[in-house]
């Protein structure tokens, strides 16, 4: 077997010959064609013909040799003779010819933009997608006076089936997570009043921690990765699977019918969740203070009750129910907005944790600025 | 049905597409188009893949805006409605997607009792049995009970007509409704369509590749050039087949035998 290659030599001024050798196959090494052309381009003959008398075996990658001599040949009106070709081979060759590339087809493919196009481009869609979420919050806003009117359509099978998706499916995590929680802020708590011996000061640590705003934190940033990306990915794929135009043609609005269960069962569901974290958090807490401070779990408990406040567990409440909105609206948002594939359900789903996570970071400090201001 | 008998000229029209452009920013898919459905109609939409059908047919039923041109509803001018009076007259439309676009949380009966449930007073014993009685009609009596995901492409695609009929609509839009059916289901299809503008009067605009179906049941037809970028025939196939002197007219119709010898794709 001897790899594939060929020879160029002028028969006379007007014809030129191609002999090919040996096997052109897609797995072997194959020649570049780039001679040829050369020689085709510089002084075009009247006539090329092909030779291949000792031509091994063949496969695409001899077509992908051919064809760029071809083209060559076309655009210099140089007659071609295929006929010494194996038949099958000119055949596959004048196929390849027959079908004319579709016009505009390609058209769309622009040249690479340059830097301050992009930038203008970026800013145009930062523009539009802003727009687009104002217009959805809008539009959100009448499905919500029209569910206050009673006349918003959705089925309650699926508000009862998303507010155990959020809701009672979500409790092992936030334990987790929340206890975890507790006990690196008892930890931390207690290297430093250890030294004034101050260790029982880590129950109300731990307490107003998570109350005001652990807890509600912690809860949220769950949920932005468990539920935030999965209403993402449900409302991207159903965008794909034209069955979120099948309810916007059936006359049914699908913010109604699929944002407002969701957005519903995430103000419903986190308060609760905001409630057990807390819980859960000084149940962490309470760990460390007995296994490492040695501090009695009646006094601890006795400590935690007389740190916290009602409007401390409230304020930390609130500010999970508003949490909890922003994560369904950007989950919701996101997923309205997935282009047509499968990748850019991944892609809304990414960004609706990246959206919903800056929004609750964001919230967090205005609230901190606020409670201060209005000395909670 | 009264005005079944008459010639599809003398019923009066039910959809007027006007001067209709459209694209996708600024490329161009297709440009003015203009033709008339009339009420009771079997309308088909003809033309190569990827031609620019289906996105004719979301511009129908305003799931995409027009870049130039008005569609009508009768008198109605749908175009320049708001979305409240646009929310009223899709009432009374039924559409099936290409892809059938089943909502894959909900079981068949499901599917088809929404729409029931949303927009009519019936009891939902009563809603049970319109759902059941028209999934029989696609051949699906058993399946109600069936989330999309356990049923082939082409009974998804049937139960998709099922609930497109669920509110007996005026109009019927349907995106290539015997791609994936064995012939024999294809042909009680087509059957199945007839008797549905018999029994209910409604207007059915198709858009299908199906030759053998397009010659049984359409009555009228526009074809769709995507190398002309806009409409090159209009009338009823029969005729075009017969008269047309267009050669990629001729060639979609008599699949490629007649017209242009040299080999080519449809798109
Ligand atoms: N959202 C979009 N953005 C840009 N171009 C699009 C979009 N949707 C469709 N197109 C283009 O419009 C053309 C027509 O698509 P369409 O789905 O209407 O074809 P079709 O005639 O229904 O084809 P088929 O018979 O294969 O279903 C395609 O070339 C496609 O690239
Ligand atoms: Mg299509």
């Amino acid at each position: 077997m001897t790899t594939g290659n060929f020879s160029v030599w002028s028969e006379s001024d007007t014809l030129l010959t191609v002999a090919l050798r040996g096997d052109w196959q897609l797995r072997g090494h194959l020649p570049s064609p780039e001679a040829v052309i050369v020689e085709i381009s510089t002084k075009p003959p009247a006539k090329l013909k092909f030779v291949a008398e000792e031509l091994g075996k063949w496969d695409s990658g001899l077509l992908i040799f051919l064809k760029p001599i071809v083209d060559t040949c076309r655009n210099h009106q140089v007659e071609i003779e295929l006929a010494k070709l194996p038949p099958g081979l000119s055949r596959l060759v004048q196929l390849s010819e027959a079908v004319p590339e579709r016009e505009g087809a390609r058209a769309i493919k622009r040249p690479e933009p340059s830097f301050l196009e992009r930038i203008g481009r970026r800013a145009i869609a930062v523009a539009t997608s802003f727009k687009r979420f104002s217009a959805f919050l809008g539009s959100l806003t009448l499905a919500f006076i029209k569910l206050a009117s009673g006349k918003a359509r959705f089925r309650k099978v699926d508000l009862f089936q998303v507010v155990q998706e959020t809701g009672a499916n979500a409790l092992g995590i936030v334990s987790l997570i929340s206890f975890l929680v507790g006990v690196i802020l008892a930890f931390m708590g207690a290297v430093q009043l250890q030294q004034f011996g101050a260790a029982i000061y880590v129950a109300d640590l731990v307490a107003i921690g998570m109350a005001r705003d652990m807890g509600a934190m912690m809860t949220a940033i769950i949920m932005s990765g468990r539920t935030g990306a999965a209403f993402a990915a449900r409302l991207g794929t159903m965008r794909i699977t034209e069955e979120i135009d099948a309810l916007t043609t059936m006359g049914i609005s699908p913010l109604e019918f699929l944002v407002l269960p969701r957005l519903m069962a995430l103000v419903l569901m986190m308060p609760i969740l905001c409630l057990y974290s807390d819980l859960m958090g000084m149940l962490g807490g309470a760990a460390v203070g007995f296994t490492m401070l040695g501090i009695p779990l009646p006094l601890y408990y006795r400590e935690t009750a007389a740190a916290l406040t009602l409007t401390q567990i409230f304020g930390g409440v609130f500010k999970a129910t508003v949490y909890g909105v922003l994560i369904a609206i950007s989950g919701c948002f996101r997923g309205f907005q997935c282009g047509g594939s499968a990748s850019a359900v991944g892609d809304a789903a990414t960004q609706a944790v990246v959206t919903s996570i800056v929004l609750v970071v964001v919230a967090c400090g205005m609230f901190a600025v606020i409670f201060k201001i209005l000395g909670i | 049905m009264a005005d079944g008998l008459k010639a599809p000229q003398q019923r009066p029209a039910h959809i007027i597409v006007k001067d209709l452009t459209m694209a996708f920013g600024t490329f161009v898919l297709m440009h003015d188009l203009n033709f008339t459905v009339h009420r009771g109609d079997i309308f088909a939409i003809m033309g190569g893949s990827g031609c620019g059908k289906s996105t004719l047919l979301r511009h129908l039923i305003g799931l995409l805006e027009p870049a130039q041109g008005e569609i009508f509803y009768g008198d109605f001018n749908f175009t320049s409605a708001d979305p409240e009076q646009r929310e009223q007259m899709l009432r009374r439309i039924g559409v099936l997607y290409q892809r059938g676009a089943l909502w894959s949380s909900m079981t068949l009966a499901e599917n088809v009792a929404l729409p029931l449930s949303q927009f009519t007073d019936l009891k939902p014993a009563q809603i049970r049995e319109v759902a059941r009685f028209k999934l029989s009609l696609v051949g699906l009596a058993g399946f109600e009970d069936y989330y999309p995901s356990d049923i082939s492409g082409g009974m998804q695609k049937r139960a998709g007509l099922a609930r497109a009929m669920a509110l007996d609509p005026e109009i019927l839009f349907f995106d290539e409704p015997s791609a994936g059916l064995d012939p024999i289901s294809s042909r009680l299809l087509d059957e199945l369509i007839l008797e549905l503008r018999e029994s209910l009067g409604a207007t059915i605009v198709i858009v299908t590749h199906e030759l053998p179906s397009i010659f049984a049941i359409a009555d009228n037809s526009i074809f769709l050039d995507a190398e002309k970028r806009t409409m090159t025939a209009h009338g009823d196939p029969k005729d075009l087949l017969a008269h047309s002197t267009n050669s990629t007219v001729r060639r979609f119709l008599t699949r490629g035998q007649e017209g242009e010898t040299t080999r080519q794709f449809d798109g």
